[in-house]
Formats: structure tokens, C-alpha cells, sequence
């Protein structure tokens, strides 16, 4: 295989690293654009199919990404895409973490911190109910991560035990 | 008011050392590999904050903040953060590859055997019922931010109309936070008092 796709995923992925406010489902919809639609190099259901594994596995979601290098190059695809989606906001961030960490206690990074806050809290409220609004199970997923919430709250049950008892009520009653 | 403490959240160094820096990839591999469903920050803060005690909650929610008001996948800002945090450059590295190397080969190797075994309807529900569970890992993330958040009015407004807007009107999350972050910051700049020395 030629090094045209590999330098291709690059060019898509590289920008949008830099525009992924938010997280990697920002720039999903536009992934999907370019990769089945501009570059058809994977069909709409294998899209689909891609993105539900790569929620369900562990690690961050936007591993996707690595699948769709994967499906297009093998390794090398896995890894090129991965680096070019992971690779320039990572430079960003380390370089803001740096700043700072080098300016901790001035005005402008207090009001950095306490404007963010709140934004971010509403934003990981929303997501969870923007991914239970949407989950398979309907009623019982509602039910499940409620329950796993108030058990975790409680701070006796540890993530694995809950992650277990979700699977057994799943194949009980759904 | 914000803590802005650089340091103090552990007092004897547990990660002092090269085993230190080695311990801090086994930890974020361990979430990055076993992690079923999502819920990463959830995970380290049950793990970072409430186990191993290596950083505060007021820490890591400053740090998920500023994850997700930046570009960038927000568990993998989260890490760099923690890393930084923990142990400076090195640690960055360890803890971003601890999270993404593990999970980038299992997510490969998932891939392949579901090609293989595809449409096993038990093992499909199991997946869902882990998924719904890992959800719930996030709401206790939620719970905590939203309580450490909402100081007053004009943060708890702030916390109402950004969780309206993307879960009720569905508006894209860089919408949201283009509008919200200038606000949000602004305001927070005009009620802090000016530089400490």
C-alpha cells in the first residue's frame, strides 16, 4: 500500500484535532463526513458499527479513530490517525498545563478556572443524559446508572463491581 | 475560592523515583484497559482522588474543566493534567501512553474478534448493561462538579443553561462553549480581586 491514504488521514484529522472542543464527539459528525462520504473509505454501517465498539471498549471513545487508520492501513493507519487526532491538541493542552502551572494564584487563571466550572459541570451533567436518552434498555439503563450513582456515592462499591452488576441486570431483565 | 495550591496534596511522594513514574503508567493503564463502557474521568476519580489519594478533587475537576473548554479529547487532557501534576514532563508521557497504548491495542484486537463472533445477542446485552453502568460513573463526576461549581447565582444559572442547551436543544458542544467560556470567564475575572503577590 502506497503512503497516499496515510498522509490523506493525516490531512483529515490533523485540523481537527485543534477544533475538538469539548471532546472527540465534537468533531465525529465531521469525521464521518470525510471518511465515508468524501474519501468512502469505509461505508456508513461500518461507521456505525465502529463508533458503538469503540464506546463500548475500554480506553477513550475517540479510539475510533485508531479503527478507521486500522480499517484503511492496517498498523500504520491505526497509528497515523491516532496521532494525528490525539497529537496537536495534546501539544496544546501540555502547553496550557505548563502556563499555568507557572501562573498559579494570578487573576487570570483563577477567573480561567472559576468561569470554566460551572460550564463543565453542566456539560458532564448533559452528556450523561444526552447518553441515557440514547441508550439501549431504555427505562432499565435509566434505572441501572442511577442506581450504580447512589452505590458509588455511598463510596463502599468500586467501578468494577458496579460494571459487572450493570452486565447481570442487562441479562436478567432486558 | 478556587484553590490554586501547586502542590500539598501528597505530602510523603508515593510517586518519587523511576518505579514512581513506572507506577504512574500501571495506574492509568489499568483504567485505559479496563475501562468497559466509558466513564474514564469517572475512574480516576474514584481511583486517583478516593484510593490512591494522589491528587485533590478540587484538582482534578479544575483540570477536567479546562479539558473540556480546550481542544483535545477530554480524558486525554484530563491525563496530562494528572500527569503534569504528579510528575512534570515524564509524568505527561506516562500517564497519556498508560491510557492510550493499552486500550488502543485492546480496541484493535475487540474489533477483529467481533468480526469474527459477530451477533452474539448475550454478549451484546452484557455490553449495553456495562455501558449503562459506566454512565453512572459519570454522573457521580457530574454530582461532584455540579456541587463544587455552583457557588452562586450566576454559576448556577451557568450550570442550568449549558446543561439546556446541549441535552435539551442539542446545540453542539463548541457552540455551547464558544458562547459560555467568554461569559463565564469574564465575569469570574471582574469578581476575583486582583494578582496576589
Amino acid at each position: 500500500m502506497t503512503d497516499r491514504p496515510l498522509l490523506q488521514l493525516a490531512l483529515v484529522l490533523l485540523p481537527l484535532s485543534l477544533v475538538s472542543v469539548g471532546g472527540g464527539q465534537a468533531v465525529l459528525a465531521d469525521i464521518q463526513r470525510q471518511v465515508v462520504g468524501l474519501h468512502g473509505w469505509i461505508s456508513e454501517a461500518e461507521f456505525v458499527d465502529l463508533f458503538a465498539l469503540s464506546r463500548l471498549a475500554p480506553g477513550p471513545g475517540s479510539l475510533i479513530v485508531s479503527l478507521i487508520g486500522w480499517k484503511v492501513a492496517g498498523w500504520s493507519g491505526a497509528l497515523v490517525a491516532t496521532l494525528a487526532l490525539f497529537g496537536p491538541s495534546s501539544l496544546l493542552f501540555y502547553g496550557l498545563t505548563r502556563w499555568r502551572s507557572a501562573r498559579a494564584g494570578h487573576r487570570w487563571v483563577r477567573a480561567l478556572e472559576a468561569g470554566l466550572a460551572p460550564i463543565s459541570a453542566g456539560l458532564v451533567t448533559a452528556t450523561c443524559f444526552v447518553l441515557l436518552s440514547s441508550a439501549q434498555g431504555g427505562v432499565l439503563a435509566w434505572i441501572v446508572a442511577l442506581a450504580a450513582t447512589m452505590a458509588l456515592m455511598s463510596r463502599r462499591v468500586g467501578p468494577y463491581l458496579l460494571l459487572v452488576a450493570g452486565a447481570l441486570v442487562f441479562l436478567a431483565f432486558a | 475560592m478556587v484553590e490554586t495550591r501547586e502542590s500539598g496534596s501528597h505530602p510523603a511522594d508515593p510517586l518519587a523515583g523511576a518505579s514512581g513514574l513506572l507506577r504512574l503508567f500501571a495506574a492509568f493503564a489499568k483504567i485505559g484497559s479496563t475501562s468497559f463502557g466509558g466513564g474514564i474521568a469517572g475512574w480516576m476519580m474514584h481511583d486517583f482522588v478516593e484510593k490512591r489519594r494522589w491528587i485533590s478533587e478540587a484538582d482534578l475537576l479544575t483540570g477536567l474543566a479546562l479539558a473540556q473548554a480546550f481542544p483535545g479529547m477530554n480524558v486525554v487532557n484530563l491525563s496530562i493534567w494528572i500527569g503534569w501534576r504528579l510528575r512534570r514532563g515524564p509524568g505527561v508521557i506516562a500517564a497519556v501512553a498508560g491510557l492510550t497504548a493499552p486500550s488502543f491495542l485492546l480496541v484493535i484486537a475487540l474489533y477483529e474478534l467481533f468480526q469474527k463472533t459477530a451477533g452474539l445477542p448475550a454478549a451484546h446485552l452484557a455490553i449495553a448493561g456495562v455501558g449503562a453502568a459506566a454512565i453512572g460513573l459519570s454522573l457521580d463526576m457530574a454530582i461532584r462538579a455540579t456541587r463544587r461549581a455552583a457557588t452562586d447565582l450566576f454559576s448556577g444559572g451557568m450550570i442550568v443553561a449549558v446543561f439546556v442547551a446541549v441535552f435539551v436543544f442539542r446545540l453542539p458542544v463548541v457552540t455551547v462553549v464558544a458562547v459560555a467560556a467568554p461569559i463565564g470567564v469574564a465575569v469570574a475575572y471582574l469578581r476575583t480581586e486582583a494578582d496576589r503577590p
